[in-house]
C-alpha cells in the first residue's frame, strides 16, 4: 500500500505530456490533411463541372493540373520568385493560361464529338493525356522541377508546441474560399443558373433557346481554371514532374465518384474525407500490433480506393450524388450480331495458317512483336467482351493481366511449379481477382462501375508494388524463362499463336452462344431481362469473371515472353492502352479489338523506336481518327463494306 | 378457373394510403381491365402484382401458390408473362433473337458457351411471331421497329414462357386508334385460344369496353365498382368518377 502513491506520482507526470504529444500530432495531421484537401478539391470541382453539363469523362483533366505545375513554376521564373507579386501573379497567369488551353481543347477537339457515343470521347481524353505528356516533356524536359517557395509565407507557425508551414494555412483557406465563390457563381449569376439547368437536362436548356456553344466553352474554361489553379498553388509542395497526370486524374476520380458525380460540395466533403484519410495514415506511421509491424504509410496509396469502394458499395452514386437525368438521343443503337459464318472461318483459318508461317521468314524481331500483338490481342478481347456486350466499361482492365502475371510468375518461382503449371496459374489468379472485384462491380453501373474498376487495379497496384518480399515490390520479378521445349523463339511464338487464338475465337464463340446474348440483353433493357426470368447481375458477374480468366492468361503468357515483369503489368497506363486498343478498333465490333491491339501494338513499337515523342504522335493519330471515324477502324471498315451490299442488309448495319 | 387472386391488398407511402383493401379475381380466359382516373393505385397495384412493389398487407396467389416476396424473375418462372406501358426489349437484337431469348430463358439455356444462340428454338420463336403477325419482320432489329410493332413483339415475348396469366400495364399507351382496337383484338384471341387470363390497365375507354370481359374501378386507391362493361358504364360512382358530378360541387356550396 505504501508504494501506491509513488507509483501515482511516476503515472501522471509522463502520462500528460505523453497526452498532449499524441494531441498535437492529431491537431497536425488534421492541418496537414486540410491542407491537401484543397487542392483536391479544387482539381475535383473542375472534373465535376465539366462532366455535369457536357457529360464528358475528361481523363486529360489531371494533364491539365500538371501544366497548372509547370507554368506556375516557368511563370514564378518569370515574374520573379522573391517578391509576393511574381507568387501570386504566376500561380494566377498558371490558372488562366490553363483555362485558355482549355477552351482551345473543348473548340477543337470535344465540341466536334458532343454527339459521338460516350466511349469515343473518352478516347479523345485518353489522346489528349499523351498529347500533353509529351508537349510538357518537350518544354520542360523529363528532370523534375522543384518549385520556389511562396514569397512572403516561407515561415512556420507554432501550433501546440509543432512547427507548421504558413502557407500550407493559405492553402487551407482556398478550398473553402473557392466552394463559396463556386457556389455564389452557380446559385447567383444567370450564367451560374444555365450550368445548373444544363447539368440536370442539357436538350431542355437547348431547346429554350440558350446558346449551348458558348456555355459549353465557358464551363471548359472554369473547369480547366480550377485544374489548372489546383497544380499552380501546389508548386510550392511537390515538384512539377510527368507523372503528376494519371496520379492525379485517378485520386480526382475517386474524389468526384465518392462525393457523387455533378455534386461540388460533395467533392469538397469527399477531399477533405480522403485527404484526412491519408494524412492519419502518413501520421500514424509504423505501427506494432503484437510483434507484427503495420505500415500505415505503405496503406497511403490505397486507403482512398478503399474508401471509393466502401461508399459506392453503402450509396452507390457517392455521398451526395443525385441520379443523373438521362441523356436523349445520343446514344447510337448497336446493330445486330451478324452470325459467324463460313467465308469468316475460313478468313480467321487463313490468317492463323499466315502467322503460323511466320517464323520461315528468319525476322526474330518480328516474331518478339508478333507475341506482344497476339498476347495485346486477348487483352483487348477480354475488355472488349466487358465493354461491349456486357455494357460495362472497366478502366482497371490491366488488373486481371496483371494478376495473370504475377499468378503465373509467383507459382513458377515461389511454389516451384514447371512453367506449364505456373501458365495454368495465371487465369486461376486473374479469375479469383475478379470473382471478388466483380462482385462489387456489378452492383453498379456506368461511369460509377468504370471508377470502381478502376479502384481495384489501384488496389491491386498498390499491394504489389509494395509488398515487396513476396512480390518484389517496385523491382519486380526476374528469371521467368519457358520450359525446355518453348525455349526457342518459334516453338514459343507457335505456342502464344495457338492459345491466344483459341482464346478469341472461343469468346467470339461466347458472344454468338446464349450466353453472351444474356449479357446483351442485360444491357439493352435489365428491366426486360428481369421480367423473362434473367439475374441480370449474377450473369453480369460471371462474365466479369470470364474477362478475368482470359485477361489472366494474356498475362501469363507475357510473363513468360519477356522473362521479367514488373508493377508496371496492371497499373493505369496498361488499362488505358486496352481501352484505347478497343475504340481504336470499334467496340461495335468483334474483330475491332483485334485490329486494335495489333495496330496499337505495332505503332507504339514502330514510333517509339524513332521517336522520344511517340506519345505525342500516338495521341494525334487517335484524335484524327476520333474526329474522321467515330465509329473505329473495323467500324468503318464495315460501313464502307455495307455500301455495297443490299439495302435489306444496309438497314441492319445501321 | 382462377389464376390471379387479391385479397385485402394494402400499400402506404408515408401518410399516403396508396391502395387499401383491394380484392378480385382472375379466372383463365379472362380479360379483366383495372381502370380509375390518373393517381388513383393502378400503377402501385400492378407493380405489388408483378414483384416491383411488397404489400404491406394481402395476400397474392397464382393458382394457389403465394406471389409475396418473390423477385420480378421468380414470379415469370410461375408463369406470368409482362408487357409494359413503354415497350422494353433488346434493341441490338432481331424480333427474332428477342422471343429466342425468352425461350432459352424459358428453357434454363442460358449457361451455354458453344452453340449460337441465333440457332436455338428458331422454329418456336418463329411460331410465336407468327401468331402476333410479326413474323414477315422476324429479321428486323428491335432498334428500328415501328412503336406498334414493337408492342406486338413484346406480346410475343410475354407468351414465350406459356403463361397462366398476362400482366399488361396500359398495352396500347402511345398507339394510333385502329392499332389500339387490333392490338386488343389480338390479346383477346390469343388468351381465349390458350386458356390465358389477362388483367390489364387502360386509359383509353374504348378499348376497355371493347374487350374487357369484366371492369373493376379504381378511385383513391380503392376498388369502387366491378362488373362487366354495361354494368360498370351504368354504375354512378363511376361515372361521378370521370366525368365529375354536380352533386360534389353543390355540396361545396358553389
Amino acid at each position: 500500500m505504501a508504494a501506491r502513491p509513488s507509483g501515482r506520482g511516476h503515472f501522471f507526470p509522463s502520462f500528460f505530456p505523453r497526452v498532449a504529444a499524441l494531441l498535437a500530432n492529431i491537431v497536425i495531421q488534421f492541418m496537414n490533411g486540410l491542407a491537401g484537401a484543397s487542392s483536391l478539391f479544387l482539381v475535383a470541382a473542375g472534373l465535376s463541372i465539366i462532366f455535369g453539363v457536357s457529360r464528358i469523362v475528361n481523363f486529360a483533366h489531371g494533364s491539365l493540373y500538371m501544366l497548372g505545375v509547370y507554368l506556375a513554376y516557368s511563370l514564378i521564373e518569370f515574374f520573379g520568385r522573391s517578391s509576393i507579386f511574381g507568387f501570386w501573379g504566376g500561380v494566377l497567369g498558371a490558372a488562366i493560361a490553363v483555362g485558355l488551353i482549355g477552351v482551345v481543347i473543348e473548340v477543337l477537339v470535344l465540341r466536334r464529338i458532343y454527339r459521338a457515343p460516350e466511349l469515343f470521347q473518352l478516347l479523345a481524353t485518353f489522346a489528349l493525356v499523351l498529347v500533353i505528356k509529351d508537349a510538357a516533356l518537350y518544354f520542360w524536359g523529363a528532370e523534375d522541377l522543384v518549385g520556389p517557395r511562396a514569397a512572403g509565407l516561407r515561415g512556420a507557425v507554432e501550433i501546440m508546441g509543432k512547427r507548421f508551414p504558413q502557407y500550407d494555412l493559405v492553402l487551407i483557406a482556398i478550398g473553402p474560399l473557392v466552394l463559396g465563390l463556386l457556389w455564389l457563381l452557380l446559385n447567383r449569376t444567370r450564367w451560374g443558373t444555365l450550368v445548373r439547368a444544363a447539368t440536370q437536362d442539357r436538350e431542355m436548356v437547348g431547346a429554350l433557346g440558350v446558346n449551348q456553344s458558348g456555355l459549353f466553352t465557358s464551363v471548359f474554361f472554369l473547369g480547366a481554371f480550377l485544374a489548372g489553379l489546383g497544380g499552380a498553388v501546389q508548386i510550392p509542395r511537390e515538384p512539377a514532374q510527368l507523372m503528376l497526370d494519371i496520379t492525379v486524374i485517378s485520386d480526382a476520380f475517386v474524389v468526384v465518384v465518392v462525393g457523387g458525380m455533378g455534386s461540388i460540395g460533395g467533392a469538397f466533403l469527399a477531399a477533405l474525407l480522403i485527404a484526412q484519410a491519408k494524412a492519419f495514415c502518413i501520421g500514424i506511421g509504423d505501427v506494432s500490433i503484437f510483434g507484427a509491424t503495420l505500415s500505415f504509410t505503405k496503406f497511403t496509396l490505397v486507403v482512398e480506393f478503399v474508401i471509393m469502394a466502401i461508399v459506392l458499395v453503402v450509396r452507390p452514386l457517392g455521398l451526395l450524388g443525385k441520379l443523373q437525368g438521362a441523356q436523349r438521343g445520343a446514344a447510337t443503337v448497336e446493330p445486330p450480331l451478324y452470325p459467324l459464318t463460313r467465308p469468316f472461318w475460313i478468313a480467321v483459318v487463313g490468317l492463323v495458317a499466315l502467322l503460323a508461317l511466320m517464323p520461315l521468314g528468319g525476322d526474330d524481331y518480328l516474331l518478339v512483336l508478333l507475341i506482344d500483338i497476339a498476347v495485346f490481342s486477348v487483352f483487348a478481347a477480354t475488355l472488349h467482351f466487358l465493354m461491349g456486350p456486357s455494357g460495362m466499361v472497366s478502366f482497371g482492365h490491366a488488373a486481371y493481366f496483371g494478376l495473370g502475371c504475377y499468378g503465373a510468375a509467383l507459382a513458377l518461382l515461389k511454389l516451384k511449379l514447371p512453367m506449364e503449371l505456373a501458365l495454368l496459374a495465371a487465369p486461376l489468379a486473374s479469375g479469383l481477382g475478379a470473382l471478388v472485384f466483380g462482385w462489387f462491380c456489378v452492383r453498379l453501373s456506368g461511369v460509377y462501375l468504370a471508377m470502381l474498376t478502376l479502384a481495384f487495379a489501384q488496389i491491386s497496384w498498390s499491394v504489389i508494388y509494395q509488398w515487396d518480399a513476396f512480390t518484389g515490390g517496385s523491382n519486380g520479378l526476374v528469371g521467368l524463362w519457358p520450359s525446355e521445349w518453348l525455349k526457342d523463339r518459334t516453338a514459343f511464338y507457335l505456342f502464344t499463336l495457338a492459345l491466344c487464338a483459341a482464346s478469341i475465337i472461343f469468346l467470339w464463340r461466347v458472344v454468338h452462344a446464349p450466353f453472351g446474348y444474356v449479357l446483351r440483353a442485360g444491357r439493352d433493357s435489365a428491366l426486360r431481362a428481369d421480367a423473362i426470368g434473367i439475374d441480370v447481375r449474377r450473369f453480369q458477374w460471371y462474365g466479369f469473371i470470364l474477362a478475368g480468366v482470359f485477361a489472366g492468361l494474356a498475362g501469363g503468357l507475357f510473363a513468360f515472353s519477356k522473362g521479367s515483369i514488373s508493377p508496371e503489368t496492371l497499373a493505369v497506363s496498361r488499362s488505358v492502352d486496352g481501352l484505347v486498343m478497343v475504340l481504336l478498333g470499334g467496340v461495335q465490333t468483334l474483330t475491332g479489338p483485334v485490329a486494335g491491339a495489333a495496330v496499337f501494338t505495332w505503332l507504339q513499337d514502330s514510333i517509339a523506336r524513332n521517336t522520344e515523342y511517340w506519345r505525342a504522335i500516338l495521341g494525334l493519330a487517335i484524335l484524327v481518327i476520333v474526329l474522321a471515324f467515330p465509329q473505329g477502324i473495323a467500324g468503318f471498315l464495315k460501313q464502307a463494306t455495307a455500301r455495297f451490299t443490299s439495302a435489306r442488309e444496309r438497314e441492319v448495319v445501321r | 378457373m382462377t389464376v390471379l387472386s387479391v385479397k385485402g391488398l394494402h400499400k402506404s407511402f408515408g401518410g399516403v394510403q396508396a391502395v387499401q383493401d383491394v380484392n378480385f379475381q382472375v379466372a383463365a380466359g379472362e380479360l379483366l381491365a383495372l381502370i380509375g382516373p390518373n393517381g388513383a393505385g393502378k400503377s402501385t397495384c400492378f407493380n405489388m402484382l408483378n414483384g416491383q412493389l411488397r404489400p404491406d398487407t394481402g395476400v397474392v396467389t397464382l393458382l394457389g401458390r403465394s406471389l409475396l416476396g418473390l423477385a420480378p424473375r421468380q414470379i415469370w418462372r410461375l408463369g406470368v408473362g409482362r408487357t409494359f406501358q413503354i415497350t422494353a426489349t433488346f434493341n441490338s437484337m432481331t424480333v427474332r433473337e428477342n422471343i429466342q431469348m425468352a425461350l432459352l430463358s424459358f428453357h434454363n439455356g442460358l449457361m451455354s458457351f458453344w452453340r449460337p444462340a441465333n440457332a436455338l428454338y428458331r422454329d418456336e420463336a418463329m411460331a410465336l411471331l407468327d401468331r402476333v403477325g410479326m413474323a414477315d419482320q422476324s429479321e428486323r432489329p428491335c432498334g428500328i421497329l415501328a412503336y406498334g410493332d414493337l408492342k406486338r413483339v413484346e406480346l410475343a415475348i410475354a407468351l414465350a414462357n406459356q403463361p397462366k396469366l398476362l400482366l399488361m400495364d396500359e398495352p396500347t399507351a402511345g398507339m394510333a386508334p385502329t392499332e389500339r382496337i387490333a392490338l386488343m383484338d389480338l390479346t383477346a384471341k390469343l388468351a381465349r385460344q390458350d386458356d390465358i387470363a389477362v388483367l390489364f390497365t387502360e386509359h383509353d375507354m374504348d378499348v376497355v369496353f371493347a374487350q374487357a370481359d369484366r371492369i373493376i374501378v379504381l378511385n383513391r386507391g380503392r376498388l369502387i365498382a366491378e362488373g362487366s362493361p354495361d354494368e360498370v358504364r351504368a354504375n354512378p360512382e363511376v361515372q361521378a368518377v370521370y366525368l365529375g358530378s354536380g352533386a360534389v360541387f353543390a355540396g361545396e356550396g358553389h
